[in-house]
């Protein structure tokens, strides 16, 4: 019997999937965190910045803008995070990958606190988190939050974030997370999730 | 705390009485968020069309969200040890202080999508009220509430206008459902001790005064939907204020509860 040629995963047409949107899982980068060194403000960023979304995790926390404050005093770490939505699951993995991460970086003792005020809002996004989201294939969001467009329940102009086309149309209000809608473009024909604007 | 800030003036039992009031408020807005939470997961695998199972499911998400906020207060607030969890699992009936209108079965989507309009469209008001709370506490729960509400309320508003003004068999269902839950909504606006006590605090609103701007979203609703006002004139009140509730709560609870009153202090 000779052994199966495997398949190659198809890819969305016209769609490059980088390596980073793997970035995050088991084995992939974070191996920075072990190297020894003064425990700082900038070594505990250091080591959010390598903390995925477990729903997305090639966008890492602080690009997300759900991170509103890091104190370090001696071998202690606080840290500040806003939930995204109320409800969203993933706020307690979250917490718990902090913990971890910054433990193994040598902080003997890791806060982590959850403030709602301000509340937490798409805009807190970052260039680069829109820039890893849509290298995701999850189209950002198309506008900001205090648009009148979105008082007004208009639809955003949302670009197909695989082939770019701005022929999209909303398949449903409601993604396959709390923070995300399904749409579809009419060019390439590919369904996308698309990163709710609230 | 509170003692400290009592004087002469206010007697000890004056603190006490505000933060059993504040208890209660508190109660009420988690129940009415956990039930509905509870009904709208009952859709759950069992959705019309795989994105409304999704979209129901995604509504209740929040709702446990905001359910569990309260709960954690309220539970911080009577400073007797319980936890969320024992609020919401371990009280019986005559206990739950939610809207009668959430505890209502869902019916058909028609049903499902009315009941959730008229509250979406009422939480929307009052979440925006809270927003201006003297309690700092609720106030940043509610204006972390208000961006979600606001998208449930355009998402139900829109099955409203989809269903009145779609075929005949919708139109005659969005209808039966307006008239079956209308009766309902009377306990949105009705006030008692605990909220008289909570508006001069500057805690909540006065319920009243969410009832013109009310009415006025959910005539321009039903308007697009070209539906006339539901005709039924009944009203009833209880749960919010009283604990006492319409027969389906008992067998919502039962089922919820289930776990933690056959194996107390199960964790997952």
């Amino acid at each position: 019997m000779s052994p199966r040629t495997p398949v190659p995963r198809p890819k969305p047409s016209g769609a490059a999937l980088p390596d980073e949107i793997f970035a995050g899982f088991a084995g992939a980068p974070m191996q920075a965190r072990n190297v020894p060194g003064p425990l700082t403000e900038e070594r505990a960023r250091a080591v959010l910045a390598t903390v995925p979304d477990p729903e997305i995790p090639s966008v890492m926390l602080p690009d997300l803008g759900v991170i509103r404050g890091v104190e370090v005093a001696g071998d202690a770490v606080t840290v500040r995070m806003s939930p995204t939505y109320t409800g969203c699951p993933a706020t307690d993995l979250m917490q718990m990958m902090i913990r971890e991460q910054l433990g193994a970086a040598g902080f003997a003792r890791v806060k982590v606190d959850l403030v709602l005020s301000p509340p937490w809002s798409s805009d807190d996004i970052t260039a680069e988190g829109r820039r890893k989201m849509a290298a995701a294939g999850i189209a950002p969001p198309a506008h900001r939050a205090t648009d009148k467009r979105h008082l007004t329940g208009t639809a955003p102009d949302v670009s197909c974030p695989h082939c770019g086309s701005a022929d999209t149309v909303m398949t449903s209000a409601f993604g396959a997370t709390a923070c995300k809608a399904l749409w579809r473009c009419n060019a390439c024909q590919e369904p996308f999730d698309y990163f709710k604007c609230i | 705390m509170e003692q400290a800030a009592s004087n002469k003036a206010t007697p000890m039992n004056a603190s006490a009485d505000h933060n059993d009031a504040l208890f209660r408020y508190l109660l009420r807005l988690g129940d009415t968020s956990h039930i509905l939470c509870h009904r709208l997961g009952e859709w759950c695998g069992h959705g019309p069309i795989m994105e409304e199972d999704i979209a129901l499911t995604n509504v209740a998400l929040d709702l446990i969200g905001q359910a569990r906020l309260f709960y954690q207060y309220a539970a911080e607030v009577e400073g007797k040890g319980r936890t969320e969890d024992d609020l919401a699992f371990l009280r019986p009936e005559r206990d739950f202080n939610n809207l009668l209108l959430v505890e209502q079965p869902n019916g058909d989507y028609a049903k499902t999508m009315a009941r959730q309009f008229l509250f979406d469209a009422w939480n929307l008001l009052l979440f925006r009220a809270l927003e201006q709370s003297t309690d700092a506490r609720i106030a940043e729960i509610a204006a972390k509430a208000v961006k979600e509400i606001t998208y449930h309320r355009r998402h139900s508003s829109g099955w409203v206008i989809r269903m009145g003004d779609g075929t005949e068999e919708s139109r005659t269902r969005i209808v039966a459902a307006f008239e079956q839950l209308m009766g309902f909504t009377a306990e949105f606006f009705h006030m008692d001790d605990v909220d008289r006590q909570m508006a001069e605090a500057g805690i909540g609103p006065d319920l009243e005064t969410l009832r013109a701007p009310w009415m006025a979203d959910v005539e321009a609703v039903l308007a697009e939907a070209t539906l006339d006002w539901p005709s039924a004139t009944w009203s009833v009140l209880g749960g919010r204020h009283e604990g006492r509730h319409t027969e389906h709560l008992g067998y919502l609870l039962a089922e919820m509860q289930s776990m933690q009153r056959q194996y107390p202090g199960l964790n997952w």
